[in-house]
């Protein structure tokens, strides 16, 4: 892993001001983050909330809330909730988005106004989470405008927050809305980035758009495929305004669009330390799994030792 | 032929997602104008005619400041913004340009830390202000930001693509000091990657609740989303949901501004920190 | 479309600059200055050596409707001593973050400096008793110095719901808000044959009866209520037991039981809309293309939110009832289905909101309290005062009695009614010993329960279970029945 060989550099004597330039965050990070973060781990092994204004504990139970977590509550039904609707954002975001960004790109056929489209996808990522799950509150209730619309259609009218499908439905589309337009411009920026001769050879080889896309394009924005993923899923694990705001924090029907963080924030309202802080080690352990095994699938070396051959193309590629 | 079908093809699919984004705000906009009675009797397309006496209402409720709310969000908003960016860039170039023992340490953990969800945290982050005497001070709000890992991560790939070590090692020999290094050199080359993460702390924290309401106590140090709840949850008596949309356009007002006047620059810079292969 | 843009950006500006401007000119009224002099008279206080009073007088508050009659009947009447600054703290109500703020400070109350100490704080029914069952509130006799005299006036309801397992009573309101049953006249006169309120009170006066009318009024194409907790505060109200036993094990009373099976069957025999409260379509009902028999309100909603809902056009700007009548003629008659509703008692008494005001141990500014809580609870002048400008009912018997046989009080919203008469019946029967510190989290928590079971997307059991899960998950410490 050392490239203190590597002599042009003479890394070795600069050492110190990597560590330098790293005090800041670390300092802040620990003092505004990390401190919390083991405090709450340290809770998660005691049983301390708040009856009322009396506080009960801190009695250490060892694994007592794990356990009550684990196999008394229904925290794999909110995982499952949680990618559920994830998954059913997430599916069209990519699709979706792939496609805008493969016209966008494409030369031949050449669309109007594209600037403006982009302005106006990219919108609804700009506006406040839980205003958003509030104008589609009002959208989508029993009376409101899609249901009239739906009702002048002839349709049958349907009760969007009374039906499991309707709700995960519904803050799924608003995870899509939110997300698609980000997506698009990152995708086309990477199939922007693809060396133009490629697809070339491509063509006189005598492949179809299809095989192309398949063969030349999806492998050339892997590693942005990648951060979507990634920065997508760690997103969607932290599901929890929309749906918040959505179903007034019920998570109804039948909990059933109850995610994970508003299951903490359930305990964290009544101050139940204890299981709280075990729901957020569960959520960490959890998370750190996902994201490790995604990474390690997807890109065959991590970023940084990479970044050593990236730097080397930087620099050539300088423009 | 083929292509002109295919081309009107992808134009109804773009106008039909152009329509789905717009549409709330149309709504928004819509129930700005309207009054509480009326919004509550259902949606209408038509613009009222109560804009002014809601404006007028928001305005002058007496216990709902705000321009200082504006002023607060301004100012919280903006120092997420530079804080943010400045020290990732600091961070990232520590990762990026030198060489020492614990980068690799420090680079996993950063990345491990990303993941974490900040309503993890939220609950002893508020007992630890609360025993720093932070609570009810805008400074939780804005100093966490220093440490910014997905910021981070965004600038170390923008700089894996545009930042060659030549241009280091060149103003080395010239006998730069590091910090000149970084503040002339990098800083300057990082600028588009900057912007674009400026802007996006800047919105994210402009639209922050979560924090914020654990955080804040007093009328004069409420910021804009706060406010916005406080108006949603105030009882029948004074429940007017007119008003509510009134602050919500408001609040959202700056951030069309900036994106209409930048679409552009964002549109463009989105892209630029993704990693180029 | 840079053009476009940049219209877009200067309108946008030009909004926001005209916002910060109106917004920075004086725009906040100022209160009416009395032309009698108030009746407590603090100057023979202040100059008293050992009275010492704090400097800055905290009051917190979910919302502002307190803060706004403080400032016109107390602080406008120049009833602050001087050098006391009043203080309000408004945490808002969403997601008990005022509970979950005010509990942090009671908490510090000791370590905190005396001006910032919490001197009086609102609490609302469903968790007063979280807080006046501890020591952080004050006996308003023993500790604050009312006597039993001053609030001799007030309804008994609205101390019962303030008086701690020791029977001091901690906390007092200005506020009464029994409950009544709003009927369309016009509907109640094609389902009974007439629309007088003494007719359809007997005609609705048992929950059985008030199944008959249901039937009745769905046979004719209307719907009997509007959602499904409408009636919910008519059967909870009148439980038999707590919430919680000393064991701290849920119980859901017979009552409660009564409301889930009776709910269910006008859901399911469509006799309500299948709404919930607040809702849009809940609010539509309430006008003029609604077909629903009536609803159950207490007295803030009828002048307020029912009101507003029955309309066509709103209400122009600036126009109310005692402010020019002329106008307000105008701006109702024919409008929407004004005048087409009257009030009731229903089958049975219950209440519905209101606010207390608890003083908070370690006050520096007791004094100062006691009299806000005089003034503010219990004189009669004022509170009669307070009913006149805000319609609201106001917590003393003598004085809503007097506005009862007022006959100048008809209401032309309820088509002639006097509603303060009705109110004043149903106050008196509202019996509210039975309330526990958990009330609100049931009370939410069984209604979202239940409303996945009367949609029909669960069955009763699942339902059940749901609703254990969400209360034990607000309350740790309670448990399942066995």
């Amino acid at each position: 892993m050392n490239t203190s060989k590597n002599k042009k550099y003479k890394s070795i004597s600069y050492a110190k001001w990597g560590y330098i330039f790293l005090i800041p965050f670390f300092t802040i990070y620990i003092l505004t983050n990390f401190i919390p973060l083991i405090s709450t781990i340290y809770y998660s092994f005691f049983e301390n909330y708040m009856s009322g204004l009396k506080q009960i504990g801190p009695n250490f139970v060892a694994f007592e809330n794990y356990k009550s977590i684990l196999f008394d509550s229904d925290l794999p039904k909110y995982a499952y909730n949680t990618l559920y609707i994830w998954l059913l954002g997430f599916i069209p975001q990519i699709t979706i988005s792939m496609l805008l960004a493969i016209w966008f790109t494409n030369i031949r056929l050449n669309l109007k106004f594209t600037s403006f489209f982009k302005t106006v996808i990219y919108m609804p990522n700009l506006i406040m989470a839980a205003a958003f799950a509030m104008l589609f509150w009002a959208l989508f209730s029993d009376i409101g405008p899609i249901n009239n619309l739906m009702v002048s259609l002839g349709l049958e009218p349907y009760r969007f927050l009374a039906e499991i499908k309707g709700t995960r439905g519904l803050v799924a589309l608003m995870n899509f809305l939110m997300w698609f337009g980000n997506t698009t411009i990152l995708l086309m920026a990477g199939i922007m980035g693809i060396d133009s001769s490629i697809f070339e050879a491509a063509q006189i080889d005598g492949a179809s758009s299809w095989q192309t896309f398949w063969h030349v394009t999806l492998p050339s924005i892997k590693p942005i495929l990648v951060y979507v993923l990634l920065t997508s899923l760690i997103g969607g694990i932290q599901m929890f305004d929309v749906p918040q705001i959505l179903t007034d924090g019920s998570g109804g029907p039948d909990r059933t669009s109850m995610t994970m963080i508003m299951f903490l924030n359930k305990h964290l309202f009544s101050k139940n330390y204890g299981m709280a802080g075990a729901i957020c080690v569960i959520l960490l352990i959890v998370t750190a799994i996902l994201s490790f095994t995604i990474y390690n699938n997807i890109t065959e070396k991590d970023t940084y030792t990479k970044s050593k051959e990236l730097k080397m193309k930087g620099g050539k590629n300088e423009k | 032929m083929k292509n002109r079908i295919n081309k009107i093809l992808c134009y109804i699919v773009l106008i039909v997602l152009s329509i789905m984004c717009i549409f709330s705000f149309y709504l928004l906009i819509v129930n700005s104008t309207r009054a509480h009675s009326q919004i509550q009797k259902g949606f209408s397309f038509a613009l009222g005619n109560f804009f002014g006496a809601n404006l007028k209402n928001v305005l002058s409720n007496g216990e709902l400041p705000v321009v200082k709310g504006i002023i607060n969000s301004l100012t919280v908003s903006s120092l997420t913004a530079v804080l943010a960016s400045y020290f990732s860039v600091l961070t990232a170039f520590a990762i990026h340009s030198y060489n020492f023992r614990l980068k690799r340490i420090a680079f996993t953990f950063i990345m491990m830390i990303m993941m974490i969800p900040p309503q993890v945290t939220a609950l002893g982050f508020v007992r630890w202000m609360a025993k720093l005497g932070l609570i009810d001070s805008l400074v939780p709000l804005f100093l966490p930001s220093v440490a910014s890992p997905i910021v981070f991560y965004f600038m170390l790939s923008y700089m894996q693509s545009n930042l060659p070590k030549a241009m280091i090692e060149a103003a080395r020999i010239d006998g730069a000091s590091e910090f000149r290094i970084f503040n002339q050199i990098v800083i300057p080359v990082m600028k588009p990657a900057i912007a674009v993460q400026a802007i996006f702390t800047f919105v994210g924290a402009w639209n922050n609740y979560f924090i914020p309401s654990l955080i804040i106590r007093s009328a004069e140090k409420k910021t804009l989303p706060i406010l916005v709840a406080q108006l949603r949850s105030a009882d029948y008596l004074k429940f007017d949901m007119g008003q509510v949309y009134m602050l919500v356009f408001l609040a959202i007002i700056p951030i069309i501004i900036v994106y209409i006047l930048l679409s552009k620059y964002i549109v463009r810079g989105v892209a630029v920190g993704s990693v180029k292969e | 479309m840079k053009k476009f843009k940049r219209f877009i950006a200067i309108t946008l500006i030009f909004v926001m600059t005209l916002s910060m401007i109106a917004c920075t000119s004086p725009t906040a009224e100022e209160p009416e200055q009395p032309e009698e002099p108030a009746e407590e008279t603090p100057a023979t206080e202040a100059p008293e050596p050992e009275v010492k009073e704090g400097k800055v007088l905290n009051i917190w508050g979910w919302n502002n409707e307190f803060q706004g009659l403080f400032n016109n009947y107390f602080e406008g009447k120049g009833l602050v001593p001087e050098g006391v600054e009043v203080k309000f703290t408004i945490v808002p109500n969403k997601d008990n973050a005022y509970q979950n703020a005010l509990d942090e400070a009671l908490l510090n109350q000791e370590k905190a400096p005396d001006d910032e100490k919490i001197d009086l704080f609102l609490v609302e029914a469903d968790y007063a008793l979280k807080y006046v069952d501890t020591d952080y509130t004050l006996d308003i006799i023993k500790d604050v110095g009312l006597t039993a005299d001053d609030i001799s006036g007030q309804y008994k309801y609205t101390q019962e719901i303030v008086t701690d397992s020791k029977g001091a009573i901690k906390g007092t309101s200005w506020q009464a808000t029994p409950g009544l049953f709003a009927y369309r006249r016009s509907i109640a006169k094609d389902v009974l044959g007439t629309d007088d309120p003494e007719a359809v009170q007997e005609a609705l006066s048992t929950w059985d009866k008030f199944y008959e009318v249901a039937e009745k009024a769905h046979a004719k194409g209307y719907k009997m209520l509007s959602g499904f907790d409408d009636s919910y505060r008519t059967f909870s109200n009148n439980v038999s037991a707590p919430w919680v036993d000393e064991n701290n094990t849920i119980i859901i009373d017979d009552n409660i039981y009564k409301w889930i099976e009776q709910t269910k069957a006008f859901t399911d025999n469509g006799y309500n809309n299948k709404t919930s409260l607040w809702d849009d379509q809940w609010a539509a009902d309430q006008g003029p293309a609604g077909k629903v028999f009536g609803f159950f309100y207490s007295t803030w909603g009828i002048n307020f939110t029912l009101l507003g809902n029955a309309l066509e056009t709103p209400l122009p700007e600036g126009v109310s009832a005692t402010g020019d009548p002329e106008a307000y003629r105008a701006a109702t008659e024919g409008n929407g289905i004004f005048g087409d509703y009257a009030v009731c008692y229903g089958p049975q008494n219950y209440y519905w909101g209101g606010s207390w005001l608890c003083a908070a141990a370690g006050s520096d500014n007791i004094e100062l309290v006691r009299e806000i809580m005089k003034t503010m609870t219990c004189d009669k002048e004022t509170l009669t005062t307070i009913t006149k400008d805000t319609q609201d009912f106001t917590n003393n018997i003598e004085a809503m009695e007097a506005l009862a046989a007022d006959d100048s009080f008809a209401s032309a919203f309820l088509g002639g009614q006097n509603h303060i008469k009705l109110f004043l019946g149903s106050a008196k029967g509202i019996d509210m010993s039975n309330i526990s510190p958990y009330d609100q989290g049931m009370n939410e928590e069984i209604q979202t329960a239940f409303r996945d079971y009367f949609n029909g997307t669960v069955d009763y059991d699942t339902a059940l279970n749901n609703f254990y899960t969400a209360v034990i998950e607000k309350y740790p410490e309670l448990k399942r029945p066995e």
